[in-house]
């Protein structure tokens, strides 16, 4: 890598000069993890579920170049081609998300797989990167005072995207976007009073989910008196990382996967808390903090309000999942099903957050003058 | 955040930088104050996430071992509570075995690991293992209930593809010694009889061992000594049994042929039969203990009265004579000693049937008994009961009983005349027995001074004990036919006896099935010959394990306790019937 020179002006070489290479790295070291806990956790998964013990770790291991391959790609845009590929995509995710809830397989009571060619794809996951860079975009044209109505925009748009989580009904993606969106809105310069405002609405909002959707109440009520329910998983989580303590079982080792119905997904953290132990669950903490932090300071040098609202929503996204998974593993918040982005088993979480990522470092690439900037 | 405010508004916008003017700026700089708001969120938020951590993984962990109390919850109860014999030893137990199964897809060379494993199992087929491991199905039994060192060995092997599965085993270390008591419990531990099927339930809740009042000593030479008569006499069966007089409790029971519990599939129908106490069975002449205690406790006649028994008795197509008829009047004591059916029927006569029913009533007779076993045969006993009945049964015909009801009704008859039902628990020795009064004291120790009569000088000397002061009653019956009437070589032979008779603490029962005469008991069937003899070894083996020591018989004070008058009569002694 060294052999790029300085003075290198083809793609590769600006990018290689310009892209956030201690991200990279942080974002590298997250997905090298990542395989390495897809061999931990999925096998007694797949065995359980009758499948070959392998099965998860050969998928993921497939998906893996893949997404490597779209996190590079996507760094390589200009802010231009960022929010040109978002708004393609975004209106692509729409389109997909009414064809999922009109032909979607319905898996345990919610539409959100769309089976397309022998893979199926969980379109809302694509959706949210790209709703991100489109709401960072009606925000930031709001902010010009030239009379264009972006905040009305994105409010519609939200507001499409929301009928559409829910009619699935997918809660978790609803409530990420909702925060994603509405911490935009707030780096844009919502007024003091609306915020206020908005968040009375997100907590009114959970409250009526907590009486709208039983799953939602049942597991808040499990959370708020884990004696009255059968809180089998968030036990069995807690128990894991007791039973790792400070340096984990080994490798392999743990014995709550055999328990814990989605290890390999939801609960990936937790396999992670018992066979590598609490340092290294806190290193792992530290990468997706690091990621995060940098990425925020770097958008703080940034000069254009459109780079700064896009790559905060993306890497809020990026740390929302992470924090949500984490707390839910370990009793801090009620269980939600979310991937722990980069380590958590499946391929559209994946693919989707290597776009989103792959994003964020094409918005965070130093560029001369900033006169790039939109 | 004021501050920034103020900065942004004084500064004037640089020149190069025209791009963004007035609010487009002030936003810019609004959104920077904010994103640093929300990086100090994210930064906290992660803060939190690392601190719960610790404390879950380290804290937590020191404070309370959750997973290892709930891992000792989780382990395998022991199962089925064991059985004992009186003094603690094993019958019956439950062990953990492990099991050998494969899982076909995981063998990577069938005819290789096929090859190793009979290195370890030979006893198992090459090419059923073959066929075995190239199977598609996930799972296939290999060998069940392996040892400890067979498992080792195959885990040594290490061939991919094999797994033990832990399955409880019912294990009765006895074998065929106890199978007819404890029975036996089939898969799943479901008791299928025996002890194991009476006390099914409280066996699978109760982890204390059940104490029977089996003596597993005197259990294995009861087996011995009758297994010897079947083998002598060419016999069909036995049975006998040990009971401990003032208590009924079952010291030793055997029904033979008997059958190894361990062995599942090699039990046929006729040595799962329990002839002491499912089979009923016409006594014969040790019925005229109970015959001969009924008259004398009723007072219809006295230790010094007699009968004519001269004549046979005709009554309407049928005729009783005893065998071998000195034809001559015989006392109540010749009776019983010389075992004269005429007389004895005359005896009952003088009861009457009313009586007699009553008096077969309070020994038991005419139901079930109580022990605590699922074989417990009904007995057969006439109804109505016409005179003809109350005469055969005076000398144990007409009415069928179980050998265990013959035992316990002796037991009650010697003990003092207070009856209580036999049983298969160790009753505690604190325990205040009430019984049920049947004869009056006085009747049984003129009881107790008939049988030893009957040793000393009638029908069963065979069974003479030396120093263990053995009183008993012998019986030969014949075998009720398939169309009616009795066949006369299908013999039932027993002997009934109490030691030491003049303060008795044991019942001994032996009973053979279909014996056949031999040179030694000069062409002899009778019980006299076949099952007398078994009493006198079981006596004179089991009295050291039972605390009970020799005396000298010819000691005056025993001799005095046992003394019986003959009244002189008229005529010539004669050789009575069995």
């Amino acid at each position: 890598m060294s052999s790029i020179a300085r003075t290198d002006t083809s793609i590769l070489g600006r990018w290689w000069w310009t892209v956030d290479r201690w991200t990279s790295g942080a974002l590298l070291l997250i997905i090298l993890f990542g395989a390495l806990m897809i061999f931990a956790a999925s096998p007694s998964v797949a065995e359980r579920i009758g499948l070959d013990s392998y099965h998860f770790v050969r998928r993921q291991l497939m998906l893996l170049p893949v997404a490597a391959g779209i996190l590079f790609v996507c760094s390589l845009m200009t802010p231009l081609q960022v929010r040109r590929i978002a708004v393609v995509g975004f209106i692509g995710c729409l389109g997909l998300m009414v064809l999922t809830l009109m032909f979607g397989a319905e898996i345990k009571g919610a539409r959100r797989w769309l089976s397309i060619g022998g893979f199926s794809l969980q379109t809302s996951e694509f959706l949210k990167p790209c709703f991100a860079v489109v709401a960072a975009w009606m925000f930031s044209e709001w902010r010009k005072d030239n009379g264009f109505p972006g905040q009305w925009i994105a409010i519609v748009l939200y507001s499409v995207v929301i009928s559409l989580l829910l009619m699935q009904p997918d809660l978790g993606q609803t409530v990420v976007i909702s925060l994603v969106w509405f911490g935009q809105f707030f780096l844009a310069g919502l007024p003091m009073m609306f915020v206020g405002g908005a968040m009375l609405c997100g907590a009114g909002g959970m409250v009526a989910a907590y009486f709208l959707f039983p799953h939602v109440n049942d597991r808040i009520n499990r959370f708020l008196d884990p004696a009255a329910g059968d809180s089998y998983q968030v036990e069995r989580s807690l128990e894991a990382f007791r039973n790792g303590g400070l340096l984990g079982t080994g490798p392999g080792e743990g014995q709550v996967k055999a328990y814990l119905p989605d290890a390999h997904a939801d609960f990936v953290f937790s396999v992670t808390g018992e066979e590598f132990g609490a340092i290294v669950c806190i290193l792992l903490i530290s990468l997706f903090a690091f990621v995060v932090l940098r990425g925020f300071a770097r958008l703080f040098a940034e000069q254009s309000l459109f780079v700064l609202l896009a790559g905060a929503g993306l890497l809020a996204q990026f740390g929302l999942q992470a924090l949500i998974h984490m707390a839910s593993a370990l009793q801090l918040m009620p269980a939600k099903g979310m991937t722990l982005p980069f380590i958590s088993y499946g391929g559209s979480s994946l693919l989707a957050l290597a776009l989103g990522m792959g994003l964020m470092l094409a918005l965070t690439r130093s560029r001369a003058g900033r006169m790039e900037a939109l | 955040m004021t501050h920034t405010r103020l900065n942004a508004a004084d500064i004037p916008v640089p020149e190069k930088t025209l791009k963004f003017e007035g609010s487009g700026k002030q936003a810019l700089e609004q959104g920077r104050t904010r994103l640093l708001i929300a990086g100090t969120v994210f930064a906290l938020a992660f803060c939190v996430i690392a601190a719960r951590v610790i404390d879950v993984s380290v804290f937590e962990r020191a404070e309370e071992p959750r997973l290892a109390e709930e891992r000792g919850t989780l382990t395998h109860k022991t199962g089925r509570a064991d059985i004992v014999d009186r003094n603690g030893m094993l019958l019956a137990t439950t062990l953990n075995v492990p099991s050998l199964y494969a899982d076909p897809k995981y063998i990577m060379d069938p005819i290789e690991s096929a090859a190793k494993l009979r290195t370890v199992l030979p006893e198992l087929g090459h090419a059923d293992l073959i066929a075995k491991f190239s199977d598609k199905k996930r799972f296939t039994w290999i060998k069940r209930n392996l040892t400890p060192r067979q498992q080792y060995a195959v885990n040594k092997l290490g061939i991919p593809g094999l797994y033990f599965q832990n399955e409880s085993k019912r294990i009765y270390p006895q074998g065929p010694l106890t199978a007819h008591i404890v029975g036996r419990a089939g898969f799943d531990d479901v008791g299928l009889s025996g002890i194991e099927k009476n006390f099914d339930s409280m066996l699978r809740d109760g982890s204390d061992p059940l104490r029977l009042s089996i003596d597993i000593r005197i259990q294995h030479i009861l087996r011995e000594e009758l297994q010897t008569q079947i083998d002598a006499f060419d016999g069909i069966g036995a049975a006998g049994i040990v009971m401990d007089v003032n208590s009924s409790e079952i010291v030793a029971m055997i029904s033979l042929p008997d059958f190894d519990p361990n062995r599942r599939d090699q039990i046929s129908d006729d040595a799962m039969f329990n002839r002491a106490t499912l089979g009923v069975y016409e006594m014969g002449s040790t019925f005229k203990i109970f015959n001969t205690a009924m008259a004398l406790d009723y007072g219809t006649t006295t230790m010094r009265n007699g009968y004519d028994a001269s004549k046979p008795i005709r009554i309407a197509r049928f005729t009783i004579n005893d065998d071998h008829a000195k034809n001559r009047w015989l006392s109540v004591p010749e009776i019983f000693m010389y075992s004269s059916n005429i007389g004895s029927v005359k005896m009952a006569l003088d009861v009457g049937g009313d009586r007699q029913k009553a008096f077969m009533k309070r020994l038991g007779f005419l139901e079930a008994s109580a022990v605590e076993l699922p074989e417990r045969g009904r007995p057969l006993a006439p109804s109505p009961w016409r005179p003809i009945n109350t005469m055969t049964i005076s000398f144990g015909h007409g009415i069928a009983v179980s050998p265990i009801q013959l035992a316990n009704g002796v037991a009650s008859i010697v003990n003092g005349g207070v009856r209580h039902p036999a049983t298969l628990l160790r009753r505690d020795t604190t325990e205040m027995l009430v019984g049920e009064r049947v004869i009056s004291e006085k009747t049984s120790i003129a009881m107790r001074r008939l049988l030893r009569l009957v040793v000393e000088k009638g029908t069963g000397r065979n069974a003479n004990a030396k120093g263990y002061l053995v009183g008993g009653k012998t019986g030969t019956a014949e075998k009720p036919g398939r169309g009616g009437g009795y066949q006369r070589k299908a013999l039932l032979s027993s002997f009934v006896a109490a030691f030491p008779v003049n303060d008795p603490r044991y019942v001994v029962l032996a009973m053979v099935d279909e014996p056949k005469g031999n040179k030694s008991s000069y062409g002899y069937a009778t019980g006299g010959w076949v099952a007398a003899p078994a009493v006198k070894r079981i006596v004179e083996r089991a009295a050291p394990f039972l605390n009970v020591t020799p005396v000298d018989e010819e000691a005056p004070e025993i001799r005095r306790s046992l003394m019986v008058k003959i009244p002189q009569t008229k005529g010539k002694k004669a050789l009575a019937s069995f």
